[in-house]
């Protein structure tokens, strides 16, 4: 089987301060993988460059892509690029207000990724919007509301329908749960569960919070000061760490 | 003789225009960048349409101004007048025997021909700004051809409203290419855009932009297939010379719900009457008189 994406080397620098140093792996399709650890590691900058909205200084990302198979998105021109990070690729904020347009409606910003792809039926755009929202568990007459009237865990879920409704093959995932209290990531956590069951997505998350991976993660990458220190199967990462940071981390974890 | 040169800019000035008009031209709907000088009014009185109508006006054309259609609002009034003082050119106010027609928010409701240019006076030339506000990415946009959220808009409006209720500076695309905001025009005035003999400049003084419809140019207004692009105007006749297919303006003619419709393009409406044609309030008060 291809790996739908193969990470070869990804090395940033910012001026003399390294971001992230040497990252290889691959990503089979309806794999989810992890990344893990704490801030100023290096994950945010490795996503980044992986979803092609930061310019590593070295290494390759390779997309297994439709039409033409793997291919380099680095080496893309920026068209084709951006044209996958509307269909085939999704990414998901930390904080909603980034990845949403606030002042268009909730159907709006779930059809904007549609239109921008050429739909331009109205009743058609309207009512997979509707679906969308259902999926998400938002009421169908919040549709022609704004998101500034949703709570924090609805804009999140707006935010995750937005970016699904294209049948996208891989979301990358920065935080989706930061900043919402307990039993609203648990909504949402089971929520994100089901649609990367249900579409067979693949799934790069980035998180400081081991319990969201060791939930949806099949893989994690523990990354220190820009490298990797330790990869594996998730319950067998969080289970026996091996590295120093990794036992550190691990044991960190308030107990309630 | 006046003591401006010709059309109050300098010569060098005027090249730039130049050659900024002729860029426009070469790639209809691209908006091109150019050094807007101060002009002697406000910014948002039509500097930029009076920029491109100084450069390319000649000692031998006959020159029109309209606002908002009619030819003897403040504004239109004062631009000719600067153009009379600054260049000596003959004014007009007939549609047809005018070479160049300045204009502000209107397309004049005569046919235009092939020896003449229609300037539009052009407040914000950006017609994604309003949704995305950054600069940079709205260049990317329009050089990537990321037209979708134009489509959003429209999208807002029907939900909002039920139908696309933009009633003006309603986008079209140009040639199948950029996206453009046709200045601030009623969208009955959209379909003059395609197809028109004339050369159609339009200039954003404070912008700094200028773009341009070649003639003849494909323009489409952008829509839904369940929610096509429709030409709206008010559903009555002239009152002064019983036009109806005219965009009509309303004027409010005392404290007891009294009102009239009229032509906005006064020269049309003066044609008309002049050639026999009456309209329902004119023909009343006519009988009153007699």
């Amino acid at each position: 089987m291809t790996p739908l994406l193969q990470v070869r080397g990804i090395t940033k620098y910012y001026g003399a301060r390294l971001g992230c140093r040497d990252v290889a792996f691959d990503l089979y399709p309806g794999e989810v993988m992890g990344i893990v650890g704490e801030s100023g590691s290096g994950k945010s900058t490795l996503l980044g460059c992986l979803a092609g909205q930061l310019e590593p200084d070295a290494g390759e990302v390779l997309f297994d892509t439709r039409a033409d198979g793997p291919r380099d998105t680095l080496a893309m021109s920026e068209p084709e690029r951006r044209m996958l990070s509307r269909t085939d690729w999704a990414f998901v904020h930390q904080h909603a207000r980034d990845g949403l347009r606030m002042g268009v409606s909730a159907g709006g910003n779930v059809g904007e990724r549609l239109m921008a792809v050429g739909a331009r039926h109205y009743g058609d755009i309207r009512s997979q919007a509707t679906d969308w929202l259902g999926r998400v568990e938002i009421p169908d007459d919040r549709i022609d509301d704004r998101p500034t009237a949703f709570s924090g865990g609805m804009q999140q879920r707006l935010q995750i329908a937005r970016n699904l409704v294209t049948g996208p093959r891989l979301v990358f995932m920065d935080e989706p749960t930061g900043g919402l209290d307990v039993s609203v990531q648990a909504r949402l956590l089971d929520l994100l569960r089901g649609l990367v069951r249900e579409m067979g997505l693949s799934a790069i998350i980035v998180t400081h919070d081991l319990a969201v991976v060791r939930l949806l993660a099949d893989r994690l990458m523990v990354m220190k000061d820009g490298h990797v220190v330790e990869s594996g199967l998730t319950d067998q990462v969080l289970d026996d760490p091996q590295h120093g940071y990794t036992q550190l981390l691990v044991s960190s974890v308030l107990q309630v | 003789m006046s003591d401006y040169n010709f059309a109050y800019l300098d010569e060098q000035t005027k090249r730039m225009i130049r050659r900024a008009i002729l860029k426009g031209l070469a790639v209809p709907g691209y908006q091109v960048p150019f050094a807007s000088r101060e002009m002697p009014m406000p910014y948002g009185w039509g500097t930029g349409g009076v920029q491109v109508s100084a450069a390319t006006l000649t000692p031998e054309d006959r020159f029109k101004v309209i606002d908002q259609g009619a030819d003897d609002t403040t504004n239109a009034v004062s631009i000719r007048k600067f153009f009379e003082r600054t260049a000596g050119v003959e004014v007009t106010e007939e549609t047809e025997a005018a070479t160049i027609i300045q204009t502000r928010h209107r397309i004049p409701e005569a046919p235009l021909s092939e020896d003449q240019i229609l300037v539009y006076q052009v407040p914000i030339p950006e017609p994604l700004r309003f949704l995305e506000p950054r600069e940079t990415e709205t260049r990317k946009m329009h050089s990537l051809e990321e037209y979708g959220l134009m489509h959003v808009k429209l999208y807002e409006d029907i939900s909002q409203h039920g139908a696309i209720a933009t009633a003006y500076a309603y986008p079209v695309k140009v040639e199948g290419r950029y996206v453009m905001d046709p200045s601030p025009i009623p969208k009955f005035d959209n379909p003059k855009l395609a197809d028109c003999p004339a050369i159609q400049l339009f200039g954003a003084g404070r912008e700094q932009r200028i773009y341009a419809l070649p003639p003849y140019s494909d323009v489409v207004s952008l829509d839904f297939e369940d929610h096509p692009f429709e030409a709206s105007k008010a559903d009555h006749p002239c009152d002064l010379c019983g036009a109806r297919d005219s965009y009509l303006d309303e004027v409010i003619t005392d404290d007891r719900g009294g009102r009239m419709f009229v032509c906005s393009d006064t020269d049309y409406c003066r044609t008309r009457q002049a050639q026999g044609h009456l309209g329902a309030q004119l023909a009343a008060k006519q009988e009153g008189a007699a």
